[in-house]
């Protein structure tokens, strides 16, 4: 048996990024994780996961404080306001929403993998990928308020629910993705 | 029946807020770990370079869909008490094509854009202040089109109501899809890679 001690094992020749990249989870295990806590979000709340809603009352909360009169005039605020007895921050999608940002961050740091860095391909500049991240971000914004949810409350929580508006807004987001993806086909490359 | 609890008045707001903070940090971590707070993998989706977020997403919908439908028909969870997103097909489906230009020239959606802030890329920042501002938009513009809005609704419908099919074959189906799907994706990641 032709055994190599480990001092003299080959060290990795790859580069800290692709060693960090190679440690991601099996898909299909993070897959079931996530699945666990949407049920647990279910069974124990009788409510999904999110994400648009929380950028909803975020929006709704800093515009209300700015211009109070405007916002109540509106109903796409109004409805994230409530009736004034709750502050609109306290809310299930925006604990939830920041819970995300935290086990996010809690795990990107115990995997190394927390730095300041701007994630593109080699054919594009730094600026213009961060201009399609805002312009791609507003378009997501404006999508999702017209199908009244994004990946985690339609995709997710809708497609587990078996809601038929869920499996339509997850069948028309790839479509599109897909039909425009030569475009931005040098922002990955 | 004894679930949902909150549903049933069994847990006080403060719970279910604090409930709703310790889940999200296992939906943030499980997609961390998964690495879909990085845009390039989210995006490999859309040229069949890799297929993480299909496998992801269809794993969890999956998982989540048969623990209901087996918690139910055991008996210990109330379908009806668990809130069922209601269906509007026009503007869901507009919304869906705006939303998946988006998706494929941002890299990242607005859940994974928390994570991939909160692990440092700048991108990931920038992506959620274009969705703030991109819900901005909409609800300053949001007078001129309510009635699209609302248009075309058919009300709290779940696929097996609407196509007339049994819970447990829909499941069933899905699952069945799920399973060919993730086989395609393994097969599609060999033949793309490099």
């Amino acid at each position: 048996m032709n055994f190599t001690p480990a001092s003299q094992a080959p060290a990795s020749p790859a580069p800290a990024s692709a060693t960090n990249a190679r440690n991601y989870v099996n898909p299909y295990l993070a897959g079931v994780g996530i699945g666990l806590m949407l049920l647990a979000a279910f069974v124990l709340v009788g409510r999904g996961l999110g994400a648009s809603g929380a950028f909803s009352s975020v929006v709704a909360t800093t515009v209300s404080a700015t211009a109070p009169g405007h916002a109540a005039a509106n109903p796409a605020y109004a409805g994230y306001l409530g009736d004034g007895t709750v502050h609109p921050l306290r809310d299930w999608l925006v604990f939830e929403i920041i819970g995300v940002t935290i086990g996010g961050l809690l795990s990107a740091w115990l995997a190394g993998r927390l730095r300041l860095s701007i994630e593109r391909g080699s054919q594009i500049t730094d600026r213009a990928r961060l201009l399609y991240a805002f312009g791609g971000g507003t378009l997501m914004g404006i999508g999702a308020k017209l199908a009244r949810g994004c990946t985690s409350g339609q995709a997710l929580t809708g497609g587990a629910m078996l809601s038929v508006g869920s499996w339509l807004f997850v069948a028309a987001a790839f479509a599109a993705g897909y039909a425009a993806a030569p475009l931005f086909k040098r922002s990955w490359k | 029946m004894n679930a949902p609890w909150l549903g049933l008045g069994t847990l006080s707001v403060d719970q279910g807020l604090t409930l709703a903070l310790l889940i999200g940090v296992g939906f943030g971590w499980f997609l961390e770990r998964g690495g879909l707070g990085n845009a390039r993998k989210l995006a490999g989706q859309f040229y069949l370079t890799d297929l993480t977020v299909l496998k992801v997403m269809f794993s969890a919908i999956i998982t989540a869909m048969l623990g209901l439908f087996w918690l139910s028909k055991l008996g210990y969870v109330d379908l009806t008490l668990i809130y069922l997103p209601p269906t509007f097909l026009a503007p869901q489906l507009v919304g869906g094509l705006v939303f998946g230009f988006g998706f494929v020239m941002g890299g990242l959606c607005p859940g994974t854009s928390c994570v991939a802030a909160a692990s440092g890329r700048i991108d990931g920042m920038m992506l959620l202040v274009g969705m703030l501002f991109g819900v901005f938009i909409f609800n300053e513009i949001y007078p001129l089109f309510t009635e699209f809005y609302a248009s075309t609704p058919l009300g709290q419908v779940t696929l097996a109501e609407q196509f007339d099919l049994s819970h447990g074959l829909l499941v069933f189906a899905i699952v069945a899809m799920g399973l060919g799907a993730f086989v395609m994706a393994e097969y599609l990641e060999n033949r793309n890679r490099n």
